[in-house]
């Protein structure tokens, strides 16, 4: 109790009784303290930068970039780097810079799609379940247990091997979604089941209010922080998998380009021809790292619990 | 346990051996993201030996950082500046090594929550003995033998049993008797306790602040006892420190500080306490306001803007903590001194002479039909007076058992809680219902089984004539317009993530009223005395006693005819609650409301209910008026209850006649058979013959009028006047 | 607690049912396993391919394969998990699925074990550090160091960590580093001792890279929970009771804090699965890993569903031992 109102005492301070004006600088919406809150963090700040400008370099990049990132007579052979050739050439004739900006393109494809995807069903499955408890929720869990069983690469990979001649980035993403939107729904399931608990929703309940109601209106919104941040999290794992398996040779197939296959055709040539093999991993581990932090950030911007004596 | 005979060294001797503990110009400054923050300010006083000092203060106000401070528990962000001197040594800016050496030694402590404050991973032998092996050159079976003879000292039954069991085998009062024999293990010379009854029910409040009394005996300590509620103070402590904003404003002997007090504060405090021992008529006089933001205090005295006395002055010019009129103790620190430019002038006050009631004191507490006194009349079975007012909900053997289901995909059911078991109930239009009881015994259950948020395992609910217990979902929505409930937590029932104006329209877009929501959204603000403009924001901005007031607004949207209160005002602070208490006063004349007011604070149910219910352990074991229950308690455990109740008058706390109950809530899985209460009424332990008591083991008594005009639940039941 | 040993147990095996209809369904319709003599020049004769389907199991539907596969009834005795057979493989029948199975995970078993305790220790030890000097520079760069990990691909570190052990063995003219396979092709001819040597040899830099991503979960995770244990009332009191705060750590805090961080490691196991795969690619070492994506490879149906299942079972299994060793951690917790 004492702490409860020590953080009203310590807050801003309205005061009780006949209201008075509480913050003076006017009203500030939800998302415009959230990225105040944000802004404060300095390591996401600097990744969401540096994330926008991949995003740029992987959607915008081939648009004005005079190779493409397939084999072209014009483009020598096994070249080193150059002006014209930033990250030289491959034995085939292609220009690695071109195939970095399609492989980062190709993962960022991926990765979206499937943090999109399996949060959305995830989260509500687990809100779902978390609503009514019991055993419906006790089937429901169970059922997505069924999906967590299987390590994501090895399931994406058993399908996808098997499937030859070409797999496209959006089969990669959909099968990877399969066997990824249970993590989400264990998480948000957790965070229902807590939620439930607290007397708003009882509120709603008093109130005539329907469960579709609840769980959308009430239940979701307020799992938001750890949604968001389930879903950050997703999308470096799938840049992983994504990668992975592109480099013991499953997912998308030539003559298309990511970067996990770029790995694997310079794997022996970390201490010959650096150019070919950093590229591709630094530009994963930057994607990794950058979404990372975003959801570090994130996660302290939505906390509510959150306080104000930081450092 | 006075020290009259120390009056002399105090004035005279600086190096005072019996001072125990000097604090001296304390400060404590947080540092946030928005600037420090300044916690605790120019903190001064004395602790003689075995003397007991009462910090008194609302959430916020410095009470619990300032004995953080001198016990070095804070993190290491706290810039602490000042003195603190433990017989002499000073402690402020010792290094861990010396510090440790004080801490349980010559200075102990003890926390506000006893089920967080124990190592769930080891025994609670293990936790008292590892005190002494700390400071004393003992073997382990010596500490253990020690530990034993403590947890018997603060009175834990078959304590060589107990030793040996973990935190979470022992129930919330059990183990806050286990920090309380930590505190003692070395018999240390100061004993801070911080909140140590707060987290706890009344009848367990009353047995640990008795272990606590031991606990001071037996070690000779002298005692800090840090609280907000004046009546544990009235009644433990010889001394009272009042602390506002980060500063003490008001010291002296307890007589003084609650019958004279010199500062606004105190006697405003005073005014919005609803007392046990005194009728209802009497209007509380909230201080209206909060306290200020310690990130930007204002520059004269900090109580200045919820003063009704405040002058020019007092904003500009921060008051000393001088001696007061009637001071005259040689020493310094003993005399009654007070914060306050115009303390004088307090001579004699009372709080309704200086603070107002929110609302022009409408003389209609009894109903407006009177049915104060009819009700006492007709209640008794046999209604014959002329016709009382309808009966809008009632309940008939209420019946609900919780199942205790295995873990795991089959459910299996184990057990079974049973919370309610067979309640019987009416709420009249317009009169307040307060159902009382400790935590456990069924009455928030009972509340949602009369809005059917749950559904009983058996009995009856109707409103208005009509049975609800049969409804659906579906066919309950609609009436549920009529039923509303207000809940205890003003911080969780309002969600987070919605404007105060959807919150408080939510229920009617749901009953598909949202047309003229906008406009009705803002009476309703103007209503609960919330300004209409800040319906856009977030609960969030607004104080706890001000999103008590959203949830009350949020209640009657649907113009309502009943409202069910869960604790609406327990999670404030005092002088926040009254301005509650007395909105929902005024809104029931307002609207003539009907309100089942569920507590566990006796005083303000005293101060708000025409009648009264007195739950345990699922039952109904008394009910009666208001009055009738007060002046007259006939079930020993109402008896219990009332004598467990702390009231905050000095004088008559230290001299009223008590009925003490020992031992903890049976769990209701297993209930005791017969009468439920058997196991721990004192009159079934004290009175009763043997053949009588075989009535209590083997039949569950009745709710009968037994004679005394009202019906309780109690073979042998008593009248006893205890107020 | 046997009682809820068994009745957790019961519970697992309906999970684990459902998780092989899963899988046989995602092999069994994911592609043909004789994709590669269909496609022949010259093609066939029918005969032949129906020979093959014959043998593979594959005319009969898929209600009667899945049955076949479970339980082997009405097979040519080479099927049935039941009965201990995986089924034949499309490799020919020298490809013994059970035998090569084995094999894999007496190799496999070592870099794992190597690498959870590797991992385990470290991540205790940067996760106490980080939290007792919470906000400290210390903290930061371990923090980041743990960030960096979790963004770090397996195969592209683990190639980078091969490739560097190459490099330094072939500048110094030393074979200090083993960068191929758990063990030297000469180990028949080795004392007790050598091999033990020799198995530690090859261990190092694959159990660098397998541990990597795990002690970088872990340690994030013992960081938190250990500041939650610091920051709780419990630690406070002992503060207070006078125990200085080298003992306090060490006996309330960390003791308190192992429990949740050893059920996670626990649970871990699927995400050591997942990088084994990687792991042993890049170092050719030939366990589990290399038997999964050779399986894969050949679009042998009933050595990835064997696979599989064996990997499901194990992460099963892990999350049983998981919920047990909470019990019998947490004293709050007890099974009836």
């Amino acid at each position: 109790m004492s702490e409860m109102q020590s953080r009203v005492a310590t807050a801003d301070g309205p005061p009780d009784g006949p209201a008075k004006p509480v913050n003076k600088g006017g009203d500030l919406t939800q998302i415009q303290i959230i990225w105040r809150r944000f802004r404060r963090h300095r390591a996401a700040m600097i990744s969401l930068v540096l994330l926008g400008l991949i995003v740029a370099f992987a959607f915008l990049g081939p648009l004005v970039w005079p190779w493409g990132y397939t084999v072209d007579s014009d483009i020598p052979s096994n070249a080193g780097p150059s002006l014209e050739h930033p990250f030289g050439t491959t034995k085939q004739g292609t220009d690695v810079f071109a195939q970095t900006m399609r492989g980062a393109q190709q993962s960022l494809k991926v990765a979206l799609t499937v943090a999109i995807v399996s949060t959305v069903v995830g989260a509500t499955w687990g809100a779902v379940a978390g609503y009514y408890r019991g055993r419906t929720d006790a089937i429901m869990m169970r059922i997505a247990d069924i999906f967590l069983i299987i390590p994501l690469i090895v399931a994406v990979a058993s399908i996808n091997g098997a499937v030859r001649g070409g797999t496209t980035w959006y089969a990669v993403a959909l099968i990877m979604c399969l066997f990824s939107w249970a993590t989400v729904a264990r998480v948000v399931r957790g965070v229902v089941l807590s939620l439930r608990e607290q007397e708003f929703i009882e509120a709603a309940r008093a109130a005539g209010a329907r469960a579709t109601r609840i769980i959308f209106r009430h239940l979701l919104p307020n799992a938001a922080g750890p949604i968001i941040v389930a879903a950050t999290l997703l999308i470096a794992v799938a840049v992983l998998t994504e990668a992975g398996l592109s480099f013991i040779g499953f997912g998308i197939q030539p003559p298309d380009i990511s970067l996990g296959k770029m790995v694997e055709s310079a794997r022996t040539a970390a201490f010959t021809r650096p150019w070919l093999f950093y590229p591709p991993g630094v530009l994963i581990v930057l994607i990794c790292l950058t979404i990372n932090f975003i959801g570090d950030g994130l996660r302290d911007a939505l906390d509510p619990r959150q306080t104000m004596v930081r450092r | 346990m006075t020290t009259t005979e120390n009056i002399n060294d105090g004035a005279t001797a600086t190096v005072d051996t019996d001072i125990v503990l000097d604090v001296q110009d304390l400060n404590v400054t947080f540092s946030s993201e928005d600037g420090p923050l300044r916690a605790v300010r120019g903190v001064s006083y004395r602790v003689r030996r075995g003397e007991a000092l009462g910090i008194v203060g609302e959430s916020g106000s410095g009470k619990s950082v300032t004995s953080m401070a001198i016990m070095g528990l804070l993190p290491k962000t706290a810039k602490v500046s000042g003195s603190a001197r433990v017989l002499g040594q000073e402690v402020i800016g010792l290094n861990d090594a010396q510090i440790s050496k004080v801490r349980g030694d010559k200075i102990a402590m003890i926390f506000q929550d006893p089920l967080t404050s124990l190592n769930p991973v080891y025994t609670i032998g293990y936790q008292i003995a590892e005190a002494v092996l700390t400071h004393r050159k003992v073997t382990k079976q010596q500490a253990r033998a020690r530990a034993v003879e403590l947890l018997d000292k603060v009175g834990i039954p078959h304590p060589d049993r107990r030793v040996d069991q973990y935190p979470h085998e022992l129930s919330g009062g059990m183990r806050q008797r286990v920090v309380i024999a930590i505190a003692m293990a070395n018999d240390p010379d100061v004993i801070i306790a911080d909140e140590p009854t707060t987290a706890l029910d009344v009848t367990v409040q009353a047995q640990v602040l008795e272990a606590l009394e031991t606990a001071r005996k037996e070690t000779g300590a002298a005692l800090v006892l840090i609280t907000h509620d004046l009546g544990v103070v009235a009644g433990h402590v010889d001394r009272v420190a009042v602390m506002y904003a980060g500063r003490l404003v008001e010291t002296g002997t307890v007589e003084d500080v609650f019958y004279r007090p010199r500062m606004p504060y105190a006697l405003g405090l005073l005014g919005s306490l609803p007392r046990m021992d005194e009728a209802r008529s009497e209007k509380l006089t909230p201080i209206l306001g909060t306290p200020p933001s310690l990130l930007d205090l204002p520059a004269g005295c900090g109580f200045a803007p919820r003063c009704p006395m405040a002058q020019d002055v007092c904003f500009t010019t921060e008051p000393a903590l001088e001696a007061a009129v009637d001071g005259d103790d040689p020493d310094p620190f003993r005399r009654h001194t007070a914060a306050c430019h115009f303390g004088e002038q307090l001579v004699d006050a009372r709080p309704e002479d200086l603070f107002q009631a929110t609302a022009p004191a409408a003389e209609t507490a009894a109903g407006p039909d009177g049915t104060g006194g009819a009700e006492a009349a007709g209640h008794g079975g046999e209604r014959t007076d002329a016709a009382p007012p309808e009966v809008l909900l009632s309940a008939v053997d209420l019946v609900k058992n919780f199942p205790i289901r295995s873990k795991g995909i089959l459910r299996r059911k184990i057990g079974e809680v049973q919370a309610v078991s067979g309640i019987s109930l009416e709420l009249r239009e317009h009169e307040t219902l307060a159902l009382v009881g400790e935590s456990g015994c069924g009455k928030s259950t009972t509340a949602r089984l009369l809005l059917q948020l749950i559904r009983q395992t058996s009995g009856e609910v109707t409103y208005m004539g009509q049975p609800l217990h049969s409804l659906s979902d579906a066919q309950m929505r609609p009436l549920r317009r009529d039923l509303q409930l207000v809940f205890q937590d003003p911080f969780a029932s309002l969600d987070p993530r919605m404007t105060v104006s959807d919150i408080v329209a939510e229920p009617m877009q749901i009953h598909g009223r949202g047309k003229g929501a906008k406009q009705r959204v803002k009476e309703l603000l103007e209503l609960v005395g919330l300004n209409p403009e800040h319906g856009s924001r977030y609960p969030h901005e607004f104080s706890g006693g001000q999103r008590q007031r959203i949830g009350i607004a949020r209640a009657l949207s649907l113009n309502p005819k009943v409202l069910i209160l869960d604790e609406p005002v327990s999670a404030l602070d005092v002088s926040i609650q009254a301005g509650v208490i007395n909105l929902l006063e005024d809104l029931q004349d307002e609207l003539g409301l009907s309100y089942l007011f569920v507590s566990h604070d006796l005083s303000v149910v005293r101060h708000i209910a025409d009648r009264v219910a007195v739950m345990y352990l699922g039952k109904i074991v008394e009910t009666g008026t208001t009055e009738e229950l007060f002046s007259a308690p006939a079930h020993p455990y109402t008896q219990a209850l009332i004598s467990a109740i702390p009231l905050p008058d000095p004088v008559k706390e230290r001299t009223r006649e008590r009925i003490v109950v020992t031992g903890d809530v049976p769990s209701p899985a297993d209930p005791p058979s017969g009468c439920r209460f058997r196991t721990r009424c004192p009159k079934f332990a004290n009175d009763l013959s043997d053949e009588q008591r075989n009535l209590c083991v083997e039949e569950p008594p009745d709710l009968l009028d037994r004679g005394t005009g009202h019906r309780d639940a109690c073979h042998y039941s008593q009248v006893v006047e205890l107020i | 607690m046997l009682v809820y040993t068994a009745r957790r147990l019961a519970v697992a095996i309906p999970v684990l049912l459902a998780a092989s209809v899963l899988v046989f369904l995602m092999v069994d319709l994911s592609g043909d396993p004789l994709s590669d003599l269909r496609m022949q020049q010259p093609p066939p004769s029918e005969e032949v391919i129906a020979a093959a389907e014959a043998r593979y199991y594959l005319d009969r539907s898929i209600p009667e394969r899945y049955w076949l596969w479970m339980t082997g009834i009405g097979g040519n005795g080479d099927i049935g998990l039941l009965q201990g057979q995986f089924g034949p493989s499309v490799r020919g029948g020298a490809f013994d699925i059970g035998e090569e199975l084995s094999d894999s995970i007496y190799v496999t078993i070592r870099l794992v074990t190597a690498a959870i305790i590797a991992a385990l220790g470290l991540a205790v030890l940067s996760g106490v550090v980080s939290a007792m000097r919470q906000y400290s520079k210390l903290d930061y760069t371990l923090t980041f160091i743990g960030f960096l990990a979790l963004a770090m691909p397996t195969f592209w570190l683990g190639a980078l960590i091969k490739e560097g052990g190459l490099w330094f063995n072939q500048t110094t003219g030393t074979g200090f580093f083993f960068t191929i396979g758990a063990n030297s092709a000469r180990v028949s001819n080795m004392t007790g001792w050598e091999y033990f040597l020799d198995s530690a040899g090859h261990l190092v830099l694959p159990t660098i890279t397998l541990m990597l991503t795990s002690f970088a979960a872990w340690s994030r995770y013992q960081r938190t929970s250990m500041l939650e244990v610091l920051n709780s009332d419990y630690v406070r009191l002992a503060r207070a009771k006078g125990v200085p705060n080298r003992v306090v750590v060490r006996r309330h805090a960390l003791r308190t804090a192992l429990i949740p961080l050893v059920t996670v490691a626990t649970i871990g196991v699927v995400g050591i699965i997942e990088g084994v795969v990687i792991t042993e690619t890049i170092f050719q070492w030939r366990g589990l890993g290399y038997f999964f994506i050779e399986a894969v490879k050949a679009q042998d149906a009933f050595a990835i569903m064997s696979w599989l299942m064996l990997s499901g079972t194990l992460v099963v299994l892990a999350n049983l031992v998981a919920d047990i060793l909470y019990g019998v951690l947490d004293p709050r917790i007890r099974y009836e």
